[in-house]
């Protein structure tokens, strides 16, 4: 199924959950996720199932003023 | 100076915060946040790359043992402020948030009406918020009734390097809300700024563009450590009464060269 990561397509596997995606991303610590706008706590990427159209932001530090 | 001010409950010594961004270098960036004396320092969170391209920034952050202050800048909508504090708390490890939201893309200048709302969630979700506001009285006066113990009016808009444009509306923010701990945020662009801001009472400054965008960044942190003490030290001593007429300083009393007429 197609999904976005960080506003760019992404193939997934279906029935694919977040935790495995974030896993073939290669995502690097530290890091926290939103799916669809709404934060999800990194102990529920294992059981957050997703679906066809899903956007998922990936974010880790950087500068801030 | 051995007296301190209060983040929620938390004492800081230290009266400049500093932010972690515009560095000409990494090194730069870490020996200029060293050299203001800072005991906390600001950063943000966006997009992962797939190159390692954020890891020495972040070691270096860690590395210098400071309190860790998230932002949600470029936020613009509540929603995509709750949700960007927390992500931060959550890779952070702390409740507190500067919470920027914007309301007008040309000057960067916060929505007042989203704030508070964000405001509130935030603090209902166990958020020790620090807004980033504008130096309307009222607008603080709302955050301060909804738990805000901390509020960050502007100086200025970001990064114009202006100072405090409403000196009258800073003043008046200070005396009004006495137990608050307030910190100007953001505008400021000479060590004077900062000074002025501590003159009026204020318990410290963020800034960030100041210093990093400086010829020579370590040395204006230096220049803002010392400013920050100056204007902290003068607002303890009290500054005489401003006046409308000249007063001479030395006597007259045995002036030479006088006679009575």
């Amino acid at each position: 199924m197609k999904i976005t990561i960080n506003g760019q397509p992404f193939e997934a596997a279906n029935q694919a959950t977040l935790v495995i995606v974030l896993e073939e991303f290669a995502a690097k610590e530290p890091y926290a996720v939103a799916l669809n706008g709404d934060f999800i706590p990194r102990n529920n990427c294992s059981s957050t199932a997703l679906k066809e159209g899903d956007s998922i932001e990936l974010l880790s530090p950087i500068q801030g003023g | 100076m051995s007296d301190s001010f209060s983040i929620y409950g938390e004492q800081i010594t230290s009266r400049l915060l500093i932010g972690s961004a515009l560095y000409p270098s990494p090194a730069i960036m870490a020996e200029s946040i060293i050299a203001s004396g800072a005991e906390v320092v600001t950063v943000s969170l966006r997009r992962q790359q797939s190159a390692a391209a954020g890891d020495d920034f972040w070691q270096l952050i860690k590395d210098t043992g400071l309190k860790i202050l998230p932002n949600t800048a470029g936020c613009h909508s509540v929603k995509e402020a709750v949700t960007l504090a927390q992500m931060c708390r959550e890779v952070f490890s702390t409740d507190w948030i500067k919470l920027e939201l914007i309301g007008d893309e040309y000057n960067l200048q916060p929505d007042p009406f989203a704030l508070l709302e964000a405001t509130k969630i935030l603090m209902d979700d166990g958020f020790k918020v620090l807004p980033y506001c504008t130096d309307d009285l009222v607008l603080c006066q709302r955050l301060a009734d909804i738990g805000c113990e901390v509020l960050m009016p502007w100086g200025a808009p970001i990064g114009t390097g202006k100072g405090l444009l409403n000196q009258y509306n800073l003043k008046t923010i200070r005396e009004r809300l006495p137990e608050l701990t307030l910190i100007v945020d953001a505008g400021l662009g000479l060590p004077s700024h900062a000074c002025q801001a501590l003159e009026l009472g204020y318990d410290a400054v963020l800034l960030n563009s100041a210093i990093a965008g400086a010829g020579c960044p370590v040395t204006m942190s230096h220049a803002f450590k010392a400013a920050v003490d100056a204007g902290r030290f003068a607002y303890k001593a009290k500054a005489m009464p401003e006046k409308e007429v000249a007063a001479p300083s030395t006597p007259t009393m045995g002036m030479p060269f006088w006679h009575q007429t």
